[in-house]
């Protein structure tokens, strides 16, 4: 790989020996795969993935220190995940025990990602900026709670990338949205690999960061009779293309052709679960994505694969599922709603269809204990009086992030249910659609 | 009976450990998720190659590695606890999370896992599990029944 002059410096350990590891491990990553350059990360923020202080990478806490004792810090400040636990979710004795020990090095490591450059919350609930604030200053709550969500791109001050912005992320959902509902450019990165590339201020050129990366390797054909569960659609193709780009037809007349909240809602769902089911980190909607609205089929390439998907198709999709729990007919003690983290928009709609269905069953509250899941910008936006709405229906509102509640032994026999295809795919957590969820928490209507 | 198979060398050392081979995608952090210091038992269901067998010191043979993108940082701790594989022994061309876990092993611990990728459909056929497997530095897998 060819470095710059001031690239090199940083190799040969002009900033230290940590900076020059740092830099060793980000090219010999870009080497690997026949990157020829360093190109500059263009987004303003990061976005990492390992925002659990678990103690399984306990690793990763010693190589934080090594960063903070030696002064390390991102040239762009990041978001990140969202943090493991929250009390207000349900856990029996045991669950809470095990918690406080798998995570018991969160607290060290949130300070740890603070001293590097986790992004502070812009402003506090009076409206002064907090950014200043250092960190456990008095006052209470964290500055960085807002930093906290695996969907960065949603809420009041989010971290957005622009359109042809290079990024260095690796949540995989998050990635997937970046890459193809906001035309930005990034790669399928590990943890950890994505905060040196925010440290140093340049990733790799390679990959989908390319123009040729970014060229589809199938076409999907949608023939369904009806638009298709986004987060079953995501799951079929992610497990047929695993990791190629697919370019998807049939889809945009739902949505009128138009990149709408409602179609931007879709997409995240959709990306997520092809991205967890297979490793899509870029997808193209014909006529509805940036780069597909622009290019078309120009983006196919000349050898592309073609998948048909009809309603067939989707059934034996969801069909295929393995059922895990160890009594398949148990009855399920916990919902999970929003992997990844809802938009305000969902958060309301489960809200109001849970009412009504409550309401016409003669119901006062779900007949599952249910946790919605959403950024906390967006739960702040939601309001105290709606959170306390959902409270009396029995359901918590929370930031955390479902997949570690459920990496918790003593959750992981639990039988629970999901409408998250990625929740699906990486716990024993059992996948309804949406309307098969609202039926067993509030009898449907 | 002794067959020798060609890659590219991904991390570069020598090893000599019996193979365990994986013929699914190798799901890092599904499958290292209880490691401890020098234990590294594998507590991936989906994977019938590898579920409940102790993945410290053996030669990993796979076609690439899937799941979460927290896979390469799962590696690399797995070098930190002492509990990492001999080698990783790749059919195809290494993917990004695993290529990370390997890299950061390298460059960070004392601890690095030799790794080939490339080696090619017909290695992953004919290598089995408790074959002795050697690495040497030119990326040559010499694999003895």
């Amino acid at each position: 790989m060819e470095l710059t002059r001031e690239q090199q410096a940083i190799l040969d350990g002009e900033q230290g020996e940590v900076m020059a590891k740092i830099m060793k491990t980000v090219v010999m990553y870009g080497d690997t795969f026949g990157a020829t350059k360093l190109v500059p990360i263009t987004s303003e923020y990061g976005h990492i993935v390992s925002s659990f202080g678990v103690s399984v990478i306990t690793g990763v806490f010693d190589m934080m220190d090594e960063l903070v004792e030696a002064g390390i810090t991102s040239k762009q400040k990041f978001t990140a995940d969202p943090r493991p636990v929250d009390p207000a979710v349900p856990a029996n004795l045991i669950q809470k025990i095990v918690f406080k020990v798998m995570y018991g090095p969160q607290e060290r490591y949130e300070k740890q990602l603070e001293a590097v450059g986790l992004r502070a919350d812009s402003c506090n609930a009076a409206g002064t900026s907090t950014a200043s604030v250092a960190p456990g200053a008095a006052g209470g709550a964290s500055t960085y709670d807002d930093a906290f969500s695996c969907a960065c791109y949603l809420g009041k001050d989010a971290n957005v990338p622009k359109r042809g912005d290079i990024l260095s992320w690796a949540e995989s959902s998050a990635v997937s949205y970046a890459n193809s509902v906001l035309g930005a450019r990034c790669n399928r990165n590990s943890g950890i690999i994505e905060m040196f590339g925010s440290i140093l201020g340049y990733v790799p050129y390679f990959g989908l960061l390319t123009d040729e990366g970014r060229k589809a390797k199938w076409v999907v054909e949608v023939k369904t009779s009806k638009l298709p569960e986004a987060q079953l659609l995501g799951s079929a193709i992610g497990m047929k293309v695993v990791e190629d780009v697919p370019y998807v037809k049939g889809l945009s007349g739902y949505f009128n052709g138009e990149l709408s909240e409602e179609a931007c809602t879709y997409l995240k769902d959709f990306g997520a679960a092809a991205a967890s089911n297979g490793s899509v980190g870029l997808y193209h909607i014909d006529g509805l994505t940036p780069e597909a609205k622009d290019f078309g089929e120009d983006l196919v390439a000349p050898d592309a694969q073609v998948y048909v998907i009809d309603d067939a198709e989707i059934q034996r999709v969801k069909n295929g599922y393995p059922v895990i729990w160890k009594k398949p007919d148990a009855k399920p003690k916990l919902a999970f709603i929003g992997c990844p983290h809802m938009t305000l928009a969902q958060l309301q709609k489960w809200t109001l269809e849970v009412e009504t269905a409550l309401a016409a069953n003669n119901l006062s509250k779900v007949k599952i204990p249910t946790i919605f899941t959403a950024p906390p910008a967006i739960i702040k936006e939601f309001g105290e009086e709606n959170k306390a709405k959902l409270a009396s229906m029995g359901i918590v509102l929370s930031y955390i992030c479902p997949l570690m509640y459920m990496a918790n032994p003593a959750c992981a026999d639990m039988p629970v249910i999901t409408n998250s295809n990625k929740l699906r795919t990486y716990t024993s957590a059992r996948y309804y659609t949406d309307a098969e969820i609202l039926v067993q928490i509030a009898g449907g209507y | 009976m002794e067959r020798i198979f060609q890659g590219h060398t991904v991390i570069p050392g020598t090893a000599q450990a019996p193979a365990l081979v994986s013929h699914g995608g190798f799901n890092t952090l599904a499958s290292m998720k209880n490691m401890k210091k020098g234990k590294n038992i594998c507590a991936d269901q989906n994977n019938p190659d590898l579920y409940k067998k102790s993945l410290v010191g053996v030669a990993l043979c796979l076609p690439q590695t899937i799941g979460s993108t927290t896979g390469g940082m799962v590696l690399f701790n797995s070098a930190v606890n002492e509990c990492q594989p001999a080698c990783m022994l790749f059919a195809n061309h290494i993917d990004s999370l695993a290529a990370s876990g390997v890299i950061l092993a390298s460059v960070w611990t004392d601890n690095p896992i030799p790794t080939v990728d490339e080696l090619g459909e017909e290695f992953l056929s004919y290598v089995k599990s408790g074959m002795t497997v050697e690495v040497r530095e030119d990326g040559s897998v010499r694999v003895t029944d």
